[in-house]
């Protein structure tokens, strides 16, 4: 299906937000992820179904100061 | 009732400090009152670098009464593209140094307490204890983790900014609202962090930041409008576009959830950015 991740347009065969989160690579820590603009906890990653046109935001925790 | 009026009395700002903060009391909401709680208030800088200079100058031109500024840092020149509290005659110069030299020409009535170390796990309570508002404008996950971490512990209200390449991000925790764990549970692994020194960082962008992160502070202290709680607001400078992204408290935080598995300060074993860069 049709996602969109950071304001870009993305195909993917993933169907729930750990299988997106895999399909992308994305590390274990310092990462969070938001549908629209809600977080969504890590825990809730597996039962969170994705769906047409989603828009998924990925955001690392950044360091510098 | 008469020592209620004398404390009211010495309390009260004198007739050129009406007049130095006069935008400010004029203001719709912030009035005398607001003023007079900053000139009381005692803000503690984790860091006056990118985040933490422009941070600094807003709050001692606000009349902010005591900022602490904890950094055990030297200037170097790769600073100055970003560090706008420190100037190039300060090169080799510990920033506290620049830093209390500079604010009280700025603003005599703002005291500074130098702490020219690194914040670490032996003294981030102690430090943290003594302040009303923690700035977190530190350069590494060891320090923001510890800001926050202790912040949680002890109660307090605090700012935790970053930045990175042409973005940064922050968000404000006061007691009860989500924390920074409760977003990034822990840091990333060392080979994923981007220091600013590996990956480079726009340097106006410190500014927007670390101006916002005074803005929350100066906020929480006058008691006025709404704060980032339960949010992280992330800015991108390529598309100018600011995001607000919400995050409840986690029951799961390893800190502030149901079951917390972190019940005294830790720093982490390893430093994902070394403390000692540029
Ligand atoms: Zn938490």
């Amino acid at each position: 299906m049709q996602i969109n991740v950071n304001n870009k347009p993305l195909t993917t065969n993933a169907t729930s937000l750990a299988q997106l989160a895999a399909e992308l690579a994305l590390p274990e820590k310092g990462v969070a992820v938001a549908i629209g603009n809600k977080m969504v906890p890590r825990s809730l990653w597996d039962e969170t179904a994705l769906s047409e046109d989603m828009h998924i935001t990925i955001i690392k925790a950044a360091c510098g100061g | 009732m008469k020592e209620l009026l004398s404390s009211e009395m010495a309390n009260s700002m004198t007739r050129e400090q009406m007049h130095r903060y006069n935008r400010h009391i004029i203001l719709d909401g912030f009035g005398r009152e607001g003023q007079e709680r900053l000139l009381q208030s005692r803000v503690l800088l984790v860091g006056v670098g990118g985040l933490g200079s422009p941070a600094a100058l807003y709050l001692a031109a606000a009349g902010v009464g005591t900022l602490g500024i904890v950094d055990g840092d030297n200037v170097g020149l790769t600073n100055l593209q970003r560090q706008v509290l420190h100037t190039t005659p300060d090169i080799g110069r510990p920033k506290v140094d620049s830093a209390a030299e500079y604010i009280p020409r700025l603003n005599p009535d703002v005291k500074v307490e130098k702490h020219a170390f690194f914040l670490s796990e032996d003294n981030a309570m102690q430090l943290v204890e003594g302040y009303d508002f923690i700035i977190d404008g530190s350069d590494n996950f060891s320090t923001k983790y510890l800001v926050n971490d202790a912040c949680v512990m002890l109660g307090k209200a605090c700012s935790i900014g970053g930045i990175s390449r042409y973005s940064g991000q922050l968000m404000t925790h006061v007691p009860s609202s989500a924390c920074y764990r409760c977003l990034f549970p822990e840091p990333p692994a060392m080979n994923d962090v981007e220091t600013c020194a590996r990956v480079g960082v726009l340097g106006s962008i410190a500014g927007m930041l670390g101006t916002m992160q005074a803005t929350e502070c100066i906020k929480y202290l006058a008691k006025v409008g709404t704060l980032l709680t339960d949010t992280l607001l992330t800015f991108d400078a390529l598309t100018m576009e600011w995001n607000r992204l919400h995050f409840p408290q986690n029951e799961d935080c390893p800190l502030c959830g149901k079951k917390p598995t972190i019940t005294e300060l830790k720093e982490y074993a390893f430093q994902p950015c070394s403390k000692k860069k540029e």
